[in-house]
């Protein structure tokens, strides 16, 4: 029988199968931070249990972690103290980390990749929401809670229930000025927030197809903000020219064995799906989100949409509580909307791709005297990469503030906050209510048009940049 | 796990759809690396609104949450299942709910309970205009039945999941039933998977 790619990887998986209970999936990979680990770590030292095996373990240091300099003291002692949990955890349990002071820290979802650990065919798993980004190799990949973060490095698998297949096809091509960050957008706003909920999905078609890993991780990254736990995209000669040579990769003959591998796992002809849906590529306009989840979004050239057009009488609900807390009204132009933060990174566009993208929308020019802008590189790798380039100094000479590595202001658990009131373009994942901040307002972008509204000051629509 | 088989009492009406674990629990609140006491900041940005229904004093206490569709979308923080808990909350009915949230939950035992939508309209009109009335939940017949009895659904549950739950079983205590299976799978998984044992405890250092 025809198999989709997502059944592929997981009956290669599978440790125990029995009627009645959730498969036992095997876990190659598990990623580690200091946020949804300490508790864990403290409930495996309680019970007297071991990680399994800490050499498909590696811890890193990114939700929490200050982007100023980080010879002074941490300037939260809260954060500082996790930190050192999260140290001494991986010290006593054996587990490698990467940890504030080395050049490979930076966001978990974008160092792994980096180093080809990262690989197709894998059943990789953390304790973050947005670990979907590594089903971009053809992994599949999903957040867990922290029971499962204790469940997973005491016995190295998951128990979990078969999920509902989903095919998001993208067809065509995009037009100039639309990134993978719109593509994404569209496909949210097409299925709502819990669109995918129950589902893995599988990104098909030629748009996908012609994305570059950095734009395909960024896909692959907002599947959550769909209501989907995975979604993932068949490894291709894209994925194996990304993998091949990382310090992690296959070597000589393994190689070649490892890549006729990951070439079987496409889905097979004929194979099918619980859900459809396609969009046209060349029907996506770069987006921006007005609302408070990811799915409240419309092109550029669009108008606030009024609460009156809403499909239902809860979302018309939903839809007036957003605008009240975004302090919008329905018919404003999305580009009279002026902003007074611009962020730039996150695991959704945090890699070097998307900082080359912002720095040439930005080169020769000044941010608005209004507008506080600031680059966070997504790691160590990419932040000395973009400095090679001479990145750092373009952005710099426009009046940004060029940070170091972390998850910074996507979530504002370090001081990197919005301050009530305040409105931000974001290249991040979720413009929920208070995410960069308590009383802050967040409208998702992609790097080109983040950096366009720092310039202008107001949003603008990246085609017309000249 | 602690056992769960009876929720009886008073239900919070919070009727939203979409709510989000950070809305549950704010990022302020996740640096902390205790397992208890996140029950004072659920919900901490809301509760500054006298009028939210967690602060409407009829509800204080109850043991059952009535919320909207996907209920406890967005990030894996456990932490919003932890504040729930600790804040006294037992079980939660709704249309649907987020997939980790509900995952996390079946792991703490707190009950995530779906009903359609027209039942849990219902529910929410009558526990809005009746902050006495209960609810009374029961695992074993999978049903969810005002006091009296006068009306009463069942629910779906995974089997497994409903097993855990009125044994109060642990998870990893269950898996490691399985060792010999895990071990078996360990011989014959392929060598062509990475490794982290050369990542090592010492990095390099920047500068």
């Amino acid at each position: 029988m025809p198999k989709t790619i997502i059944e592929k990887i997981w009956e290669q998986h599978v440790v125990r199968t029995a009627a009645g209970e959730p498969d036992l999936l095997y876990i190659d990979l598990h990623l580690v931070h200091e946020v949804t680990s300490p508790q864990a770590f403290e409930s495996l030292r309680m019970t007297g249990r071991k990680v399994r095996r800490p050499e498909l373990t590696l811890a890193t240091v990114d939700h929490n972690v200050p982007t100023t300099d980080r010879s002074q003291p941490n300037p939260d002692p809260l954060s500082a103290q996790q930190i050192a949990t999260l140290q001494e955890n991986a010290k006593e349990f054996g587990v490698p980390l990467w940890d504030i002071f080395d050049v490979r820290q930076g966001i978990v979802h974008i160092i792994s990749p980096e180093h080809g650990l990262t690989q197709p065919g894998m059943t990789i798993v953390c304790g973050d929401s947005h670990t979907s980004t590594h089903g971009a190799f053809g992994a599949l990949a999903f957040g867990i809670g922290t029971s499962e973060v204790e469940h997973v490095l005491a016995t190295q698998t998951l128990p979990q229930l078969k999920p509902k297949t989903m095919s998001i096809e993208v067809t065509g091509s995009l037009k100039p000025g639309v990134t993978a960050k719109d593509v994404v957008l569209a496909i949210i706003r097409k299925i709502g927030v819990d669109g995918g909920v129950g589902h893995v999905i599988e990104y098909r078609g030629d748009v996908i197809r012609n994305l570059s890993m950095e734009g395909r991780m960024t896909i692959c990254n907002m599947t959550i903000e769909g209501g989907a736990r995975a979604g993932l995209i068949a490894p291709d000669d894209t994925t194996f020219a990304y993998v091949k040579g990382r310090e992690f990769a296959p070597k000589g003959e393994d190689w070649d064995k490892a890549v006729e591998n990951w070439k079987a796992l496409a889905t097979d002809e004929g194979a099918t799906f619980d859900t459809n849906i396609v969009l046209v590529g060349e029907e996506i306009e770069p987006h921006v989100t007005w609302g408070t989840t990811p799915a409240q979004s419309v092109p550029i050239s669009a108008v606030v949409p009024s609460p009156d057009d809403a499909s239902s009488a809860s979302a018309k609900e939903t839809a007036e509580r957003s605008l009240k807390y975004m302090d919008l009204k329905a018919g404003t132009p999305i580009t009279d909307i002026a902003v007074d933060r611009v962020f730039i990174g996150s695991c959704t566009n945090g890699r070097i791709e998307d900082l080359r993208a912002a720095a040439k929308v930005v080169e020769g020019r000044q941010v608005a005297s209004t507008v506080r802008a600031m680059v966070v590189p997504g790691s160590g790798l990419v932040k000395i990469q973009a400095e090679q380039e001479g990145l750092h100094e373009v952005f710099q000479a426009a009046g940004f503030e060029w940070r170091e590595p972390g998850c910074s202001m996507c979530l504002g658990m370090n001081p990197d906050i919005l301050l009530p009131g305040e409105r931000s373009a974001s290249t991040s994942n979720r413009n929920f209510e208070g995410r960069q901040g308590a009383g802050g307002r967040t409208h998702l972008v992609s790097p080109e048009m983040a950096a366009a509204a720092a310039i202008a000051g107001h949003f603008v629509d990246i085609r017309d940049w000249k | 796990m602690k056992a769960v088989q009876h929720v009886a009492g008073r239900a919070i009406p919070l009727n939203k759809a979409d709510v989000d674990t950070d809305q549950i629990m704010p990022k302020q609140f996740l640096k902390r690396i205790e397992r208890s006491g996140f029950g004072p900041f659920a919900f901490f940005e809301w509760r500054k609104d006298p009028d939210f229904v967690m602060n409407i004093p009829a509800y204080e206490g109850a043991p059952i949450m009535l919320a909207q569709q996907n209920f406890g979308c967005g990030s894996s923080r456990e932490h919003a299942v932890w504040g729930l808990e600790d804040s006294g909350v037992e079980a939660i009915i709704a249309p649907s709910f987020g997939d980790i949230f509900r995952n996390n939950s079946s792991k703490v035992g707190l009950l995530t309970i779906e009903l359609p939508q027209a039942d849990i309209d219902y529910l929410m009109n009558r526990h809005e205009e009746l902050p006495t009335a209960e609810i009374v939940i029961d695992v074993a017949t999978q049903t969810v039945s005002v006091a009296d009895g006068s009306w009463s659904r069942t629910f779906e549950i995974d089997p497994f999941v409903k097993h855990r739950l009125l044994n109060g079983l642990d998870d990893i205590g269950l898996t490691l039933q399985h060792d010999d299976s895990i071990a078996q799978f360990e011989k014959t998984r392929s060598t062509l998977y990475p490794d982290t044992s050369a990542a090592g405890q010492n990095g390099l250092k920047v500068g």
